[in-house]
């Protein structure tokens, strides 16, 4: 990466440090939650964006590791910090499951079949028998964390939102790291060679079953991960929240915010958590009217998102 | 002149694959376009249906049909049996057979020429309602030229039709060929690699090396030269 | 379970796998011809159903309203494929996927914002006394199973008895060939398309007095159509109407004595997951073999 790579980066982070401090508390948790679903698209991105799997169900992992994470706090006791690689976990695994017999589906078979895996979910979520454990249909509330003692113990006294946010931050700085070293290695390599030239990545010796699977895996894992934080943070799980549409939802943030780019995880999560805010005051179909027009318009018109134009436009006035 | 080209060139993609060519074709005629593999025949096939992306002129019955649609170009007269032969292999004989005259509005005479076609090829009579696609080779290249003769074209394009047949099947192929040409009066350029069968039943030749025509003339004369015949056609 | 009982659960079965069959079928009729799964068809057949009640609702008589419907519904049809499929028939599956999604989402608001998401009762025409003295079906059932007859026969009878349907066959299958006969392949694939949303428009009214009119009335009967689709071989319009009829009994008879009302949904998942692995080209489906 680049000096001015590394001097954006760090001034985006000191303002990401200062963020909770000037703005309210409302505004704090929404920051937040668009940090969660940069993590949840970064997921998607990965097995989409990267390694051409369609994935039209990626709401169901979400789901998946926000109940993991609830039913651990509420079932078990745990705290709140260690369900999130509980979620991650339970989710690479579920991932990878689900992949593997993904591996004889190709495009729009594989978008068929986990886009009935999106929209059965809520289904699968209020199984009768599943209710003491899941809550059925009114689901799961759970307890908002407070800030360790340690905080105002050194003067720095901060308040619940503000704190959630900072241990999201870390989160997502950690997981956004550490798939910059997945992307930029072999790894990354051999999963765009997968999705760009499928038969000569797997004549090279790339053992595609095995990328895919895993590319199926991680990408679950990080959606997971952002499930759990987004529950945490939300303080609730009900099975109605995790329908199709949340699937869709992060579609269109990949789209927007641009397709097998880090930054457009971020650019995607801004426009899907603020969309909605901004057009409910013209009425309750708007935002996803918008959300509609953006998927078809951004194919025609951009299809490299947000990011893309972005790169295009810093490339520009580099040149001489 | 039926069909003239004027420095007509073709690409697939960036790739030139015609590199001017000029030819014309006699109403009435059959022209034979003779050449090694990949010498770019059939590319001159596809590129007088539209089918490849063109520049320079084509003109049809004096009209020009360069960058038309090739739905157009074969509603005016134009009947294209392509290598490969095309046939709708999940459809049956007759279906296929309909298909042809997809274009035409005389329903009666749709009827005679399906008629007739049966006459040329009873093979095909007695596999009418049979699918397509479980035709034998010989049988599905009869299927294809009465099918193109379906429509009432005034110029016939074949694309090899010879290949894949047994010499017999041949000559009674191009047996049919002839008779339809001289008792209909349809005029044909067939693009050949056999190249004796085909000077056989041409009137005039035009011989493509490269996308470009380096000897033309007529049929009987480059026959008969065998300077032309061995170094050109070998044989 | 008696007999009675699970016969009684066969038929209703029958009733509404009618209504999958026929939307399974207009996913096959556009799959045959683009080898593209249209996920927006649930929203279209609910966007003109919504059309239908929005003409009964100002006076028109149901039957007027039905046959302007499928009128209405043809015309949308065409325009979609002409003015949002085109421009992307040949580009990247995830282009194509995202375009679809995209309509579903925009037809989905659309009905919300226009009709509310109130949810509306649309009317049966079939009235409430027993049809024909039969009273094993209601009549709303036996109804729907013979406006479902009636298409399937009428678009059977098109396809392969008139020119018009054999060219759209033609063209389906071989594109190439079929221009060389002198057949507007463009507009062939737009007919389809037309066809397609008038059968999901039939359906759509035939099962709206059953689950209620609601924007999001069809999501989970495309699942149900998806299925039957892809069990009966995506390219074989006759396995979807099998497939349908098969989909609709399962569902019932499941649902009433295995694994009640709901996880019908998750039927239709293990149903769609379960075909796409084991056989994906379904029972009646043609084995795809790619060349490598």
């Amino acid at each position: 990466m680049t000096k001015r790579t590394w001097a954006v980066l760090a001034a985006l982070l000191v303002i990401a440090c200062v963020l909770p401090f000037v703005l309210s508390n409302y505004r704090t948790f929404q920051a937040a939650l668009v940090l969660v679903y940069a993590i949840a698209l970064l997921g998607l991105n990965i097995l989409t964006g990267y390694n051409g799997q369609i994935s039209l169900g990626h709401g169901a992992f979400y789901a998946i590791g926000a109940y993991t994470a609830a039913m651990l706090m509420d079932l078990a006791g745990f705290p709140y910090w260690a369900t999130v690689p509980v979620a991650g976990a339970v989710c690479l695994v579920a991932g990878f499951l689900f992949g593997l017999p993904a591996l004889r589906l190709e495009g729009l078979y594989l978008a068929l079949a986990t886009f009935a895996l999106g929209v059965s979910m809520p289904q699968l979520l209020k199984i009768h028998q599943l209710e003491k454990w899941t809550g059925g249909v009114q689901g799961i509330v759970i307890a908002k964390p407070d800030a360790p003692a340690f905080f105002p113990s050194i003067g720095l006294p901060l308040n619940q939102d503000q704190w959630l946010y900072f241990f999201i931050l870390a989160v997502t700085l950690v997981m956004f790291l550490l798939a910059y070293n997945l992307l930029h290695g072999r790894v990354g390599r051999a999963l765009i060679a997968i999705r760009d030239q499928h038969t000569a990545a797997e004549v090279m010796g790339i053992n595609t079953a095995l990328y895919k699977s895993l590319a199926f895996g991680v990408s679950a894992l990080y959606t997971g991960v952002a499930g759990a934080l987004g529950a945490i943070a939300v303080q609730f799980v009900a099975p109605d929240s995790f329908n199709v549409f949340l699937s869709i939802t992060f579609l269109v943030g990949i789209v927007v915010g641009g397709l097998a780019s880090l930054p457009g995880a971020l650019y995607g999560a801004l426009f899907i958590q603020f969309v909605p805010n901004i057009a409910d005051e013209i009425s309750k179909a708007a935002p996803w009217a918008i959300f509609g027009v953006f998927l078809i318009a951004f194919v025609y018109v951009m299809p490299t998102g947000v990011a893309g134009a972005v790169r295009i436009l810093t490339a520009r006035r580099k040149s001489p | 002149m039926l069909l003239e080209t004027k420095g007509l060139h073709a690409s697939y993609g960036a790739t030139r694959v015609l590199h001017g060519i000029d030819f014309a074709l006699e109403e009435g005629s059959i022209t034979t376009l003779l050449g090694a593999n990949g010498a770019g025949k059939t590319t001159t096939l596809r590129a007088l249906c539209g089918m490849v992306k063109t520049s320079g002129e084509v003109r049809f019955a004096g009209k020009r049909v360069d960058g038309r649609a090739t739905e157009d170009i074969v509603r005016l007269g134009v009947a294209h049996v392509p290598d490969g032969r095309g046939t709708f292999a999940q459809l049956s004989t007759e279906e296929n057979l309909r298909l042809g005259a997809y274009t035409r509005k005389d329903k009666a005479a749709v009827q005679e020429d399906l008629e007739r076609m049966y006459g040329y090829f009873p093979r095909l009579k007695e596999r009418r309602r049979q699918q397509a696609g479980t035709l034998s080779g010989g049988e599905q290249q009869m299927l294809a030229v009465s099918r193109a003769l379906m429509l009432r074209p005034k110029l016939l394009l074949l694309d090899e039709p010879s290949f894949g047949l047994a010499p017999l099947v041949v000559q009674e192929l191009f047996g049919i060929l002839r008779t339809v040409n001289e008792k209909e009066r349809v005029s044909m350029l067939v693009v050949e690699q056999n190249a004796a069968m085909a000077l056989d039943l041409a009137d005039r030749a035009y011989l493509i090396e490269t996308g470009r025509v380096v000897l033309s003339g007529q049929a009987d004369e480059i026959k008969r030269d065998d300077a032309v015949r061995r170094s050109y056609l070998g044989y | 379970m008696t007999f009675d009982a699970l016969m009684l659960q066969v038929i209703a079965g029958l009733a509404t796998g009618g209504i999958y069959a026929s939307l399974a079928l207009a996913l096959v009729m556009i799959y045959q011809a683009t080898h593209l799964v249209n996920f927006a068809q649930g929203e279209m057949a609910m966007f003109c159903t919504y059309i239908a009640w929005a003409l009964i609702n100002a006076g028109m008589p149901y039957w007027g309203a039905f046959v302007l419907t499928v009128g209405i519904a043809f015309v949308f049809g065409v325009l979609i494929e002409r003015l949002i499929i085109r421009p992307v028939e040949n580009a990247p599956v995830l282009a194509v996927v995202v375009v679809f999604i995209g309509l579903l989402v925009i037809l989905n608001s659309l009905a919300g914002w226009i009709f509310t998401y109130t949810i509306k009762s649309f009317p049966s025409p079939f009235g409430v006394q027993p049809l024909f003295g039969v009273r094993f079906m209601s009549p709303h059932q036996l109804g729907s199973i013979g406006v479902t007859v009636v298409v399937l026969a009428l678009l059977y009878a098109f396809f392969r008895f008139t020119p018009l349907g054999l060219a759209m066959r033609a063209a389906a299958q071989n594109p190439e060939s079929s221009r060389l006969v002198g057949i507007r392949v463009g507009w062939m694939l737009a007919l389809g398309w037309g066809l397609a949303a008038a059968v999901g428009s039939i359906a759509g009214m035939m099962v709206a007095p059953i689950v209620y009119l609601d924007p999001n009335m069809m999501g989970g009967i495309l699942l149900y159509a998806f299925a039957a689709a892809l069990l009966g071989g995506i390219d074989s319009p006759g396995g979807a109407v099998v497939g349908g009829l098969v989909v609709g009994v399962l569902e019932n008879v499941l649902g009433a004595f295995v694994i009640g009302n709901e996880l019908k949904l998750v039927v239709a998942l293990v149903l769609i997951i379960g075909v796409l692995v084991v056989r994906p080209s379904g029972f009646f489906g043609r084995v795809h073999v790619s060349r490598v």
